[in-house]
């Protein structure tokens, strides 16, 4: 969490500069500014996340060197899950945190003229968002652990599509839908490569032992 | 100050500095008024204690259990085991400080938010005497220094006046300084506090009911903080009388003086702490020397209560140090619960040579805890209050300010592992929570806005 927040950090001090050094009065240079702002911060979450993957596993030695056993108590399988737990709850948590906050008090959504979905679709977005930064973690992790650099790159064209694709907003079906295909995906993924496969799944739904 | 409670420390190497034990030195805090001035004092001084936050690293846990065993080839592997242990025992160590520093924090968040009492301005201290209702930046800033600079000088001269105190054994003075100051946090401020929330809250009650909670309230708080009570009743009124002092703090502090006064409070933390001749550093030694738990009302401990005494009837070497041993055992009680089982226990442990060698499974048997000074807890809610109720941008800025300030506390208690000696618990959490504060509110705030005026998201 404290990672993808010095990311944000980061790339919002990047966005502002960029901000008060250009034209206020300009208005698609200030929406091409937040669109170079939003791919940016992307990439530095991703980065940002690369940078957590080697502090974990620098962490994972000292553990495992430390041990009786040789084994450290905590695989990295889990600290995947858990960075990506951890930064999909942080990026919920900005997204929806001040929505909220607004949603007690009185109003009436979208009375100007937008989408009177607003709350519902930022709902769902953030929960896709925070589903999608679980399975990127558990992904990435297993691509840097493994060396296969692919994997590492579909995490990081994901994000950009996901974030892209948001762009479609007031437009929901283009962004919301493409990113519940993706997530879908990238569930079924990170399942597997955690040892999951349907043979699992199937005994587990039949609650056999 | 953030210690390891080694429960055994303090009872068996009277001599050896790492088996002290320490307890995290809680900063007073200054009291508004001139009549509570001796109690807050006391406080001051327990705060100033706490604000340090030193840490007693495990090294205290793992001196009892080294130098326990006398043997050069036992100590190998006792040192392997100590840093396990240590390591082990760390993970937990950081949840039982993060879960009151959490409550801590949200208590002040929700009273700040619903509560319109403490963002008024009515008024300041008689410690920040230069207003900030000037008409030029310039002149703002240097009163929010001078103030700043009065506040600070106050906290040491208070921090100083408590270590002589200690140093000369004035026991007696300083157990009913901090009576004092306890007695005014947990009636007075309560009664503030109650009367304010049953306003925002239109809640009628009529004052025998009034008197009645209130009286309960303190008169129980005063016996657990003071002497004996559940742990976790202990800790819940710390965390309480954190959180009031915190809410007043916010309220009397005016703006920019607060934010000068965070950091040069964690500057002083530091210096207090480490330099040789810092004032806390000075009393925790000192405690150390003598063998004593520094004054529980100024500190939160985490620590499980162990109640198991070191009944072993194994060998006839263990008479003494039985005795010691349960002397300590409730020497440690009465961490929680201070003086007069302070006075027995240094009384007792005196007679006593050196301990045998404790069996390593009864140290294990022991629950380490991590004591924080209450001044820390107050400096982070301090933070965290400020940011809730000043920031535009609500509660991105005090999300931020929480997960720095945890992330901090954090990095402090990885530094206690591996430093093993009290360490100051403010710095690195308060420059984070600064830091954080003025860069989301002032850039990220922007960026948010707009992403979530187009609904685009990161």
């Amino acid at each position: 969490a404290f990672f993808w927040l010095v990311s944000l950090l980061l790339s919002s001090l990047i966005w502002f500069i960029a901000v008060k050094a250009s034209n206020p009065q300009d208005e698609p240079l200030q929406k091409g500014l937040l669109i170079f702002g939003v791919m940016f911060s992307v990439l530095l979450q991703e980065a940002f996340r690369f940078l957590y993957y080697k502090l974990l596993r620098k962490a994972i030695e000292g553990l495992v060197a430390l041990s009786e056993d040789g084994c450290s108590p905590i695989s990295i399988q889990q600290m995947a899950y858990v960075a990506g737990v951890g930064f999909g709850l942080m990026s919920g948590a900005f997204s929806m945190i001040n929505l909220l906050a607004d949603a007690l008090g009185p109003g009436i959504v979208g009375i100007h003229g937008d989408s009177q979905l607003y709350f519902l679709t930022s709902a769902f977005m953030t929960m896709v968002l925070i589903f999608l930064h679980t399975f990127w973690g558990i992904l990435f992790f297993h691509g840097c652990e493994h060396r296969r650099w692919w994997e590492i790159m579909a995490v990081v064209i994901m994000h950009l599509a996901v974030s892209g694709s948001t762009f479609c907003n007031p437009l929901y079906v283009g962004s919301l839908v493409p990113s519940y295909l993706l997530m879908a995906a990238a569930a079924a993924w990170a399942y597997l490569l955690s040892g999951g496969s349907a043979q699992n799944l199937w005994r587990f739904l039949l609650c056999k032992s | 100050m953030i210690t390891f409670m080694n429960n055994s420390d303090s009872e068996e190497e009277p001599c050896n500095e790492r088996t002290s034990l320490m307890s995290a030195e809680s900063p007073s805090v200054p009291s508004y008024q001139d009549g509570l001035q001796a109690s807050e004092a006391g406080e001051v001084q327990a705060h100033r204690k706490r604000r340090t936050g030193s840490s007693r690293s495990p090294n205290n846990i793992a001196d009892g259990e080294m130098s326990e065993s006398g043997v050069p080839v036992r100590e190998s592997t006792l040192e392997n085991e100590e840093e396990e242990l240590t390591l082990k025992y760390g993970a937990k160590h950081v949840i039982m400080l993060f879960v009151p520093v959490t409550l801590c924090m949200i208590v002040v968040v929700a009273t700040i938010k619903s509560v319109r009492f403490y963002t008024e301005k009515n008024g300041q201290l008689i410690y920040t005497p230069f207003s900030e209702d000037t008409p030029s930046v310039g002149q703002r800033l240097l009163n929010s220094v001078l103030n700043t600079i009065i506040m600070i000088s106050v906290i040491v001269v208070m921090t100083v006046f408590l270590v002589l105190l200690y140093k000369y054994r004035c026991y007696k003075f300083i157990h009913g300084w901090l009576i004092l100051s306890s007695l005014m946090l947990l009636f007075l401020f309560t009664y503030i506090y109650l009367g304010e929330v049953l306003k925002t809250y239109n809640v009628a009650m009529d004052y025998p009911t009034l008197f009645l909670v209130i009286w309960n309230f303190g008169a129980v708080g005063m016996i657990c903080i003071h002497w004996k009570g559940p742990l976790q009743l202990q800790q819940a009124y710390l965390i309480m009388i954190s959180a009031l002092m915190a809410l007043v703090f916010i309220k009397y502090l005016p703006e920019w003086s607060a934010w000068v006064i965070l950091g040069a409070i964690s500057i002083y933390d530091l210096m207090a702490v480490l330099c040789p001749k810092g004032p806390l550093r000075m009393l925790v030694e000192t405690a150390q020397e003598r063998n004593e738990p520094i004054f529980p009302a100024l500190i939160y401990s985490s620590a499980m209560m162990w109640t198991v005494g070191m009944a072993k009837p194994d060998t006839a070497a263990r008479g003494p140090s039985q005795q010691t041993w349960d002397a300590a055992e409730d020497g440690r009680e009465n961490h929680r619960s201070p003086s007069h089982g302070d006075s027995q226990m240094s009384e007792t442990r005196s007679p006593v040579p050196t301990r045998p060698i404790t069996s390593l499974e009864e140290l294990e048997e022991e629950e380490r805890g991590v004591k924080l000074g209450l001044g820390d807890f107050i400096f982070y809610s301090v933070l965290v209050g400020k940011a809730a109720a000043t920031a535009s941008g609500d509660w991105n800025t005090t999300l931020a300010c929480f997960v720095a300030i945890l992330i901090g506390l954090c990095l402090t208690l990885l530094l206690l592992a591996v430093f093993k000696k009290a360490l100051p618990a403010l710095p690195i959490s308060i420059t984070f929570g600064l830091v954080f504060y003025f860069s989301t509110d002032n850039l990220v705030r922007p960026f948010m806005d707009t992403l979530a005026s187009h609904q685009l998201y990161i």
